[in-house]
């Protein structure tokens, strides 16, 4: 695994990702700072970490989107390499049109940090292929927006394409307004693009690898990457 | 310039008035330089000498604190706390009070209160790892509470939350003696390499004095006087004086700083926090015995036709004042850039020991640097140490209801009740290093890749404080010192945050001798000493005082972090112990005060010697692995801790009813202190209790872990479920109004 983290003035958990990448693949990831126009050479996956970029003013997302690397980055995503955006990455692609839709504010108007379960929806993906389709996994969130919404045209699309990867459910797998804390549209967790290269997901499973974070669910996500990578190489 | 300067107005008795300066302070001033002060320097001395940056009122008792250990790496008196914790790193920590900016405007007061305390660690060269908070509210049922809770908790996320970094722990707690005047005590941590460690201090004469972060604009202006002032009903009128918080800033001046301090760019480093400009360039150049000649045409403004009066008073945030080394000015000038901050040279280190301001040319101030500090006024303030009040024995308080009705109401109190609804607002899992998240006795973070952890805490427990300060100091640390040996740490070195009312009245002032005095009591005995702190005065509406509250952070140590302590039952059928004497002391308890409505009464005793015996006992059978579960014995006393356990497992537990000597709701309720509950496998009971009676630890089984209710022999049996729900109900209820 060639993973390249870009680094946007007001991330803050890069160091988080860093340390779960290599972790589990056993490589260092590179640091990429967003005055970049190039991404460094032979990278394989594109990981958009979580934090405030640029302090969230504005609108999440919204001014990091229009950052020089983003460039590189959908060049690469167009050649179908993988990019994870995770918490603000998520909310980064979306601004940046990579992914459909928006993250808007958590239905309760407050930040959130707590663990919760997400089912995953199918296993044949790169994202998801460590677990099993309909798995239960709980990792963290801590996010104050993260509601996803689309047009009703585009929700439809995503689920008929089963581009929905990873949904809010209860510890049994029940997905309901009960278990969705957020408010999010359908439950959503994570979505890909329509080439099911790109996905966006607001919970951190980068923080939940290690015994002392109190759980491991988290480590399946990128232990499927490591092997898709090592699989397609 | 003994005529006012060009736009400034002149010095009248009103004028010095209104900047909180006392007729013979200002004596003092005149005695000092000789002559009228400037409108510029009159602003100075009053940013200096008011409570707040002097603590004129208090420093006197301070000097009484123990402060030495071998691990101590740095006491009191610079930006933070240091101590040692082995394999070449050190531990940088301090708690800070922004009570009255709180009050007033609670989202903005609260964000700058974090933002300030995680620069005076990361000014050291820290990276911050985690932050824990004490806040305090009025009563429930005030008018205000609810939107002074619901700004708060969201500004201490919104600040740390942003930044990137984990509050792990805290206390929330609500009484009408807060009606007027909320606390809001932040606390962080940070980690060092022991040999990197920053301080204020100037050398070398002729070095550029460099200013770095955001720009510098009106806002914040006197806070500090502000903040050393009583508030009355016209307070709301001083939102002007309260700082705004940018996060987003002051994560790039963390990254920025860390990065020049990492390619030996800095000399010397101050943030300007209270006081802004003027005290962190005074700090450098007193405690670098040297002059500092500054420049304000050069600073940063975020407005056009600042005066020189209004640069130096601005509290703007997220700035920082260095001594760099002329050879890497040029290296450091790029980094901050980079980050989008703000770099200027804004004056220069002199040889002549004053401290001296320009602007447009002119010469606005001309003062000695020494003497703005170490001549601050001192005072040795009157003070009655207060009554001592009656001893309640439990055969004068009549149970209202039985044992286990008192304990579902008990639990869902405002002060006993889960305070998820707020840390729910933290992050507190960021960084990947977060063992024991909010909401058990001590926060446990793991040090880089461990295996060391940090435990940390803060507690302190303020109607003992009112009802006696000498034992409610005691209790304070003892508290502190207990949270961080139930989760198996050594506690090694405390930061206090004394919270106060007006200490120009005596019985005000006897409550801070009183705590203080047991505070140090504690801190010796428990080999536990003060590193950092603050003292918060005139927290008072109306003439009435807060109760005092001197809020204790602690750090302990743990060698590996897989060895720490939670106080979840983990399994059916385990013995439970209670360790430490229980005599059913209901004085100043929970139960007398929310059940039985009394709030009378001398509180609990703190016998320091059996803490010390007690609590390094339960250390070694955490250490030792013999231990399954242990939680120390605090407000609401036996009962309640023994619920908390088992909410937080869903395992119940079968209890013996109270021994004949003690009556039942004294049993179950006293908050005698130095108490833990330990569980242990039952195979290990009579090895434990046999060691325990050889060292003399008084020890008792009580019952038996398992089932998912609490039954007490003769009384009718509560359901953990029917606990729970009231136990994390009360706070989001009431936060809906429902409550």
């Amino acid at each position: 695994m060639k993973a390249a983290i870009l680094v946007f003035p007001g991330i803050n958990r890069e160091r988080d990702m860093a340390r779960t990448l290599k972790l589990i693949s056993g490589h260092e990831p590179k640091m990429v700072w967003h005055a970049e126009t190039e991404l460094p050479e032979g990278t394989d996956l594109v990981v958009i970490p979580g934090g405030f970029s640029y302090g969230d003013y504005l609108r999440c997302g919204a001014i990091a989107a229009r950052s020089p690397v983003m460039g590189a980055v959908r060049a690469f995503a167009a050649k179908g390499g993988l990019v994870l955006g995770v918490c603000n990455g998520f909310q980064i692609l979306c601004e940046s049109g990579l992914l459909p839709g928006i993250l808007m504010r958590n239905a309760r108007l407050q930040f959130v940090c707590r663990d919760v379960h997400l089912r995953v929806e199918r296993s044949d993906t790169p994202f998801t292929r460590g677990y099993n389709a309909g798995q239960v996994i709980r990792v963290p969130v801590a996010h104050g927006e993260g509601n996803y919404a689309a047009d009703a045209e585009t929700l439809t699309r995503l689920e008929g394409d089963g581009r929905v990867l990873y949904r809010y459910c209860s510890a049994n797998g029940d997905v309901g307004d009960l278990h969705n804390f957020n408010g999010a549209a359908a439950s959503i967790a994570g979505i890909v693009n329509e080439k099911g290269n790109v996905l966006g997901m607001m919970p951190h499973p980068e923080n939940h690898v290690e015994d002392v974070m109190g759980c491991t669910d988290g480590r399946g996500l990128f232990a499927g990457l490591v092997a898709h990578l090592e699989k397609a190489a | 310039m003994t005529r006012p300067m060009r736009n400034e107005p002149a010095i009248t008795p009103e004028l010095i008035a209104s900047h909180g300066l006392k007729p013979d302070e200002y004596e003092r001033i005149l005695k000092l330089i000789g002559r009228t002060p400037t409108f510029t320097e009159l602003g100075i001395f009053s940013a200096m000498w008011n409570e707040h940056c002097s603590y004129k009122s208090s420093r006197i008792h301070l000097r009484g604190l123990p402060t030495k250990a071998p691990w101590v790496i740095q006491g009191p008196g610079e930006n933070a706390g240091v101590i040692d914790i082995g394999d070449g790193l050190a531990v940088v920590f301090k708690m800070e009070s922004h009570n009255h900016p709180s009050y007033i405007e609670p989202y903005q007061g609260a964000t700058t209160g974090v933002g300030g305390i995680l620069r005076d660690v990361f000014t050291m060269g820290a990276r911050p790892i985690a932050c824990l908070n004490a806040l305090s509210f009025g009563a429930p049922e005030h008018l205000k509470t609810r939107h002074l809770v619901s700004g708060v908790v969201a500004g201490v996320g919104g600040y740390g939350n942003s930044f990137g970094v984990p509050t792990v722990g805290g206390q929330v707690r609500f009484h009408t003696r807060y009606d007027g005047n909320n606390l809001v005590n932040a606390m962080a941590v940070g980690l060092a390499e022991s040999d990197k460690i920053f301080y204020a201090a100037a050398s070398g004469v002729n070095m550029p004095i460099v200013y770095l972060g955001s720009k510098t604009g009106r806002d914040g202006i006197h806070g500090a006087t502000m903040a050393s002032a009583e508030f009355d009903d016209a307070s709301d009128e001083k939102r002007p004086t309260v700082q705004v918080g940018d996060p987003f800033a002051e994560k790039l001046l963390l990254e920025a700083c860390l990065e020049i301090m990492g390619a030996g760019c800095v000399i010397a480093i101050q943030d300007m926090g209270a006081a802004g400009l003027t005290c962190s360039a005074v700090e450098m150049g007193a405690k670098g015995d040297l002059g500092v000649d500054l420049d304000l045409d050069s600073v940063p403004t975020r407005e056009t036709g600042m005066s020189a009066y209004e640069m130096m008073l601005s509290e703007s945030q997220e700035r920082m004042l260095m001594v760099l080394k002329p050879e890497k000015e040029k290296q450091a000038e790029a980094i901050f850039k980079k980050w989008g901050l703000d770099f200027a040279v804004v004056g220069y280190t002199t040889p002549t020991k004053r401290f001296v301001v320009k602007h447009g040319g002119d010469v606005m101030a001309d003062l000695p640097i020494k003497e703005l500090g170490d001549e601050a006024p001192l005072y040795d303030r009157p003070h009655v140490a207060s009554e001592p009040l009656p001893i309640i024995h439990a055969r004068d308080v009549n149970a209202p209801m039985p044992v286990t009705d008192a304990l579902v109401k008990l639990i869902a109190t405002s002060e006993l009740c889960s305070k998820r609804w707020v840390w729910e607002q933290y992050d507190h899992v960021i960084g990947g290093n977060t063992v024991q998240r909010p909401g058990g006795d001590a926060a446990v973070v793991r040090v880089q890749d461990g295996p060391k952890a940090l435990a940390l805490t803060v507690d302190v427990t303020p109607r003992y404080c009112e009802a006696d300060p000498v034992e409610g100091g005691k209790q304070a640390v003892a508290e502190a010192w207990r949270n961080i040996t139930a989760v198996g740490g050594k506690p090694l070195a405390i930061t206090d945050n004394l919270n106060f009312g007006n200490p120009e009245r005596p019985e005000i002032m006897g409550q801070l001798v009183g705590c203080l005095n047991g505070i140090a009591q504690a801190c010796v005995a428990l080999d536990f000493p003060i590193v950092s702190g603050n003292v918060s005065l005139y927290n008072e509406t109306n003439g009435r005082g807060i109760l005092p509250t001197p809020s204790i952070g602690g750090v302990g140590l743990l060698d590996d972090f897989q060895k720490s302590a939670t106080l979840a039952f983990k399994a059916g059928g385990e013995a439970i112990l209670l360790i430490g004497d229980t005599h059913g002391w209901l004085g100043q308890s929970v139960y007398l005060r929310d059940i039985c409505g009394r709030e009378e009464g001398a509180p609990p005793p703190v016998d320091l010697v059996a803490e010390k015996r007690n609590g390094d006992v339960v250390r070694g059978m955490i250490k030792s692995g013999t231990a399954t579960a242990v939680h120390d014995i605090s407000d609401g006393g036996l009962l309640v801790a023994l619920a908390e356990m088992a909410m937080a497992s869903g395992i119940g537990a079968v209890l013996d009813a109270a021994p004949e000597a003690t009556l039942s709701h004294a049993w179950w309720f006293g908050e005698d202190q130095a108490r833990y509950i330990v569980t242990v496998p039952v195979e290990h009971l009579l090895t434990v209790m046999s060691k325990l009676r050889a060292v003399g630890v008084p020890c008792v089984e009580i019952g038996k872990t398992g089932g998912d209710t609490l039954v007490i022999e003769g009384e009718a049996p509560v359901a953990i479920a029917k606990l729970k729900d009231g136990f994390e109900s009360w706070l989001p209820n009431y936060m809906a109004g429902k409550a």
